[in-house]
């Protein structure tokens, strides 16, 4: 099995070459947010969130993410980086997985939502929750909840047909502690059960 | 009944897997302020003035706290070693780039973070240093603190010159580790309550509970018991949430301020610096051998660099006082001062960096000896502590060589580089040497017995990945005779009994052993009155009047630390494929042997060391924190750009538990498993790499350039 050319290997030049053109100097070192626009109105948003309607008034700036775990106190949604980079803030929008870091609440305007808090049958978790508990997919669990619905939309995808595939399709989560083979185990358990 | 080794599955993993563990962020209180940093952009200087008043003029925008306008301490925001030096807005200088210079506060986070942006600060900058090589001529020694003790930075025996002369081949070379970053998922949080003027509550993410509170104790003027601080789960540390860093003290302020409770979550990129690393380290080793392979010299000295404003060592060379036989060793620790942030203890902090140096030094060695690796440092195998000249409470390095070179193959490794190839790849096959510190330190812990037969046993000790809510439970079950599901572990929470850090493998051991402790002082109690087996505890609890019966104890190490060495060990095995044309690395397998002292639970031991033996590989291959030198800041401040291992780049990991028993090392039997995994496996993957390509890197991380 040829290892597959990474992303990281071509950009590791890349960093050294971004040296000395200075092109974060400027003003106090804030981490561009998605909230740099002026502040405005609040403004009405109405969506459903594991199925059940919300209609809410929020700050038009506000983050997928930010709604969940500020506005709705689901904060099983979590935010690593707040930048696309982690896939800790994965939810699935109309059953396809997004980093929720990345989108305006405005953006689902409509849409279906799921979240973590939303996966289980009540006290039964769902079966992709109860892999990761038997594999022990996780240990300070902070991504897990990001990776369990990247895993559930991963199966729902079809594309999960070999190991290198499950690595690949997880890679948009990172886990720091390092629980990758565990997950992939996880993963492994559940696919072909449909 | 027995519980300790059972492969129990987390107890927490439910309220993990469904959302409902809560992390220090997410604690919710009426009337929340949010809070947001802003960081410097010069590395050296002085804060001119900070600009907020645009800002501040902006709707929801409660305050910014600048050097200018923050309350002034009434006390020190700095306590004993390994506390740190802090950045509170106290002053107006700037010490090091994405040091924190103002804080935004406002009623809602978009609001908070639009006020960040509007802050404008002019500084003054002075002339800085980030390069460790333009300061090393001025390293001077340091002692260093290491498993919650001092350990001077420099040790010998024999006569190393001699021994190198002496030797039939030596390998003299100097190796480098680069800066890292821990970054654990969950970003330094913390949520500061004030319920009075002079009684605080603190939800913090934070490795040590005790730590939180005695700093805001102090630089609040207030005794501890005034401030409460709480920490049910935190999203992975490594080391990096072992010291309250400033934006605790900011938070707290900032609450004052604004008369309101206030949470801040450090951005990912301010991640950088602000919160401690990894040390960039220069490491220079000298061994010499006779024909035989037997070792006549082993130095090892190393620099590291550190802040200019406080002193972190990364104790690189301590392995080298313990791990082979060898008549003359020396070990040295010099620091470098530089204009960063003060690094930190993290995950395997010196024995990582140091084991790289070291074990690739020894794979150096046993090519100029024309011997097999292994073979190399079983003839070096230290059957007693080489320095201190005293015995291991415990060492079964041997199995730990054995059961590993079996299960990876290491028989079919060729002697020869680039000897071996795949389907086009290069293929390369390396070992190391893995050790890391029984550590143990003082720790209470109390437990408890309901009218209902249920225990619940407390100490303040850490939830962060280290299963410590499942195997604390497991250890007291086994220790009360009762089921696991009848008791109930607690943690996180400074009003419980005292534990010690949650950081340096200390934890399981140490808590491990109050817990031990205490259930069997309870469970004697409860036979003294009458209880004949654990179904009785509850009749016995009810016939004393129905209240709980109580006991605490404290478990701490003693004189046994003087007469014995205490370590870990274990041996890793690294196959690499390399790609001819483009230098590209993958880790096809890594196999890790070791031997810890008693396994509490083999299934989250597995996982523990499989963390560890992931990180080697980002530490071999990926991770970097990239210094700017002109504009003297980490400009590889985000995970696009600071690389760890992702899940592609992980493959075969095979962690395997060698069974070893240890009396002496604590009452637990516990040498702590969650940095051993990270030993050696960069030289591992390193030394692989040179038996694939023929080249040595000497130099982390592994990038495709080097191969090239
Ligand atoms: S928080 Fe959204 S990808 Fe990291
Ligand atoms: S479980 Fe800790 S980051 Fe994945």
């Amino acid at each position: 099995m040829p290892p597959n050319p990474g992303r990281r290997d071509v950009l590791v030049g890349g960093i050294a070459s971004a040296i000395g053109l200075g092109l974060l100097d400027g003003c106090a070192t804030v981490p561009t947010a998605p909230a740099a626009a002026a502040p405005s109105d609040l403004v009405d948003l109405s969506l459903e969130v594991n199925g059940q309607r919300r209609a809410l008034r929020i700050d038009p700036r506000t983050t997928l993410l930010d709604l969940l775990r500020e506005n709705l106190g689901l904060t099983g949604a979590k935010k690593g980086c707040d930048m696309g980079q982690c896939g800790a803030c994965t939810v699935l929008v109309d059953g396809q997985r997004i980093d929720s870091c990345l989108a305006l609440a405005l953006q689902v305007e409509g849409r279906k939502v799921t979240t973590i808090e939303g996966l289980a049958r009540g006290e039964e978790l769902h079966p992709m929750q109860a892999a990761f508990i038997e594999e022990d997919a996780f240990q300070c669990g902070y991504c897990t909840p990001g990776q369990i619905l990247s895993a559930v939309a991963l199966l729902a995808e079809g594309v999960a047909d070999s190991d290198g595939a499950i690595r690949e399709g997880m890679s948009g989560n990172i886990c720091r502690c390092g629980a990758y083979p565990n997950i992939c185990a996880a993963v492994r358990r559940l696919r072909g059960r449909g | 009944m027995k519980n300790i080794g059972d492969p129990l599955p987390r107890v927490d993993g439910p309220a993990k897997v469904t959302g409902a563990a809560r992390y220090a962020y997410e604690w919710q209180v009426p009337g929340m302020a949010y809070a947001v940093l802003v960081t410097s952009n010069t590395a050296r200087g002085r804060v001119l003035e900070v600009d907020a008043s645009a800002a501040t003029r902006e709707p929801g925008v409660l305050a910014v706290l600048t050097p200018q306008n923050a309350m002034r301490l009434p006390g020190p925001t700095q306590g004993e070693p390994p506390d740190r030096v802090v950045q509170a807005l106290q002053d107006d200088r700037v010490y090091f780039s994405n040091q924190p210079v103002a804080v935004a506060v406002a009623d809602t986070f978009e609001r908070a973070v639009h006020a960040a942006l509007m802050v404008r600060i002019r500084s003054e900058p002075a002339r800085h240093t980030v390069r460790l090589e333009d300061e090393l001529a001025n390293a001077v020694p340091h002692d260093l603190i290491a498993g919650g003790r001092s350990i001077p930075a420099d040790e010998a025996r024999g006569d190393v010159a001699r021994g190198l002369r002496e030797a039939d081949a030596r390998v003299e070379q100097t190796y480098e580790t680069p800066p890292e970053t821990h970054n654990p998922m969950e970003p330094h949080a913390t949520v500061a309550v004030w319920e009075a003027p002079d009684r605080l509550t603190v939800y913090d993410s934070t490795q040590w509970v005790f730590a939180v509170q005695r700093k805001l104790a102090r630089a609040f003027a207030m005794p501890k018991e005034n401030v409460h601080v709480i920490a049910k789960f935190v999203g992975g540390a490594f080391g990096s949430k072992g010291s309250p860093w400033s934006h605790v003290l900011l938070t707290a302020m900032a609450a004052k301020q604004v008369g309101r409770p206030v949470k801040l979550a450090l951005m990912r990129p301010h991640m950088f610096g602000m919160v401690g690393g990894r040390p960039h380290t220069r490491q220079k080793l000298a061994l010499g051998a006779r024909k035989d392979g037997r070792l006549t010299a082993l130095s090892h000295q190393s620099a590291s660099a550190t802040s200019r404003f406080d002193v972190f060592v990364e104790g690189c060379a301590l392995q080298a006082r313990h791990l082979y036989a060898c008549p003359n060793i020396e070990s040295k620790h010099r620091i470098v001062r530089l204009d960063i942030g003060t690094p930190t203890f993290m995950r395997a902090p010196g024995e990582a960096s140091g084991s790289f140096a070291l074990e690739s030094a020894l794979d150096e060695l046993a090519v100029a000896l024309d011997l097999d690796p292994l073979e190399l440092r079983l003839k070096n195998h230290a059957e007693k502590d080489p320095i201190e000249d005293r015995p291991f409470s415990s060492k079964s390095l041997r199995a730990c060589y054995a059961e590993g070179a079996r299960r990876f193959g290491w028989e079919k490794r060729s002697a020869r580089p680039r000897a071996q190839t795949r389907e086009g790849m290069l293929v390369g096959m390396g070992m190391a040497t893995a050790a890391y510190p029984g550590n143990f330190a003082p720790a209470q812990a109390l437990a408890r017995m309901n009218a209902d037969g249920t225990a619940l046993v407390q100490s303040g000790m850490l939830e962060v990945g280290n299963g410590a809510y499942t195997v604390m439970r497991q250890v007291a079950a086994d220790a009360l005779g009762l089921p696991v599901e009848k008791v109930r572990f607690d943690l996180g929470d400074s009003t419980m009994p005292e534990a010690p850090i949650t950081a340096g493998s200390i934890s399981t051991a140490s808590v491990g052993s109050a817990v031990l402790l205490v259930c069997r002082a309870l469970r004697q109690r409860l036979e003294q009155m009458g209880a004949s087996g654990a179904a009785s505890y509850a009749e016995v609890v009810q016939r004393a009047g129905g209240a709980p019966i109580e006991e605490r104890s404290k478990a701490a190490p003693g004189e046994e630390r003087k007469r014995y060495t205490m370590l870990g060990h274990g041996a890793q095995f690294a196959e690499v494929l390399v790609d001819p044309e483009l230098g590209m690395v993958r880790v096809a397998r890594l196999v890790g042997a070791f031997a810890c002292g008693r396994v509490l639970n083999a299934r989250l031991a597995r996982s523990q060391l499989m963390g560890g033996m992931v990180w080697g590989i980002g530490m071999a291959l990926h991770e970097h924190s990239v210094y700017d030198e002109k504009l003297g800041r980490i400009i590889s401040r985000d995970l696009a750009d600071y690389h760890v291992a992702s899940n592609a780049d992980v493959q075969s990991i095979e962690p395997i538990l060698v069974e070893e028993e240890d009396t002496v090392v604590d009452p637990a039997g516990v040498k702590g498993m969650g940095e051993i995994g990270t030993c050696g496996a960069a030289a591992a993957i390193a030394n692989a790499v040179f038996n694939a390509t023929g080249r040595r890197i000497r130099s982390l991380p592994i990038t495709p350039d080097n191969l090239l």
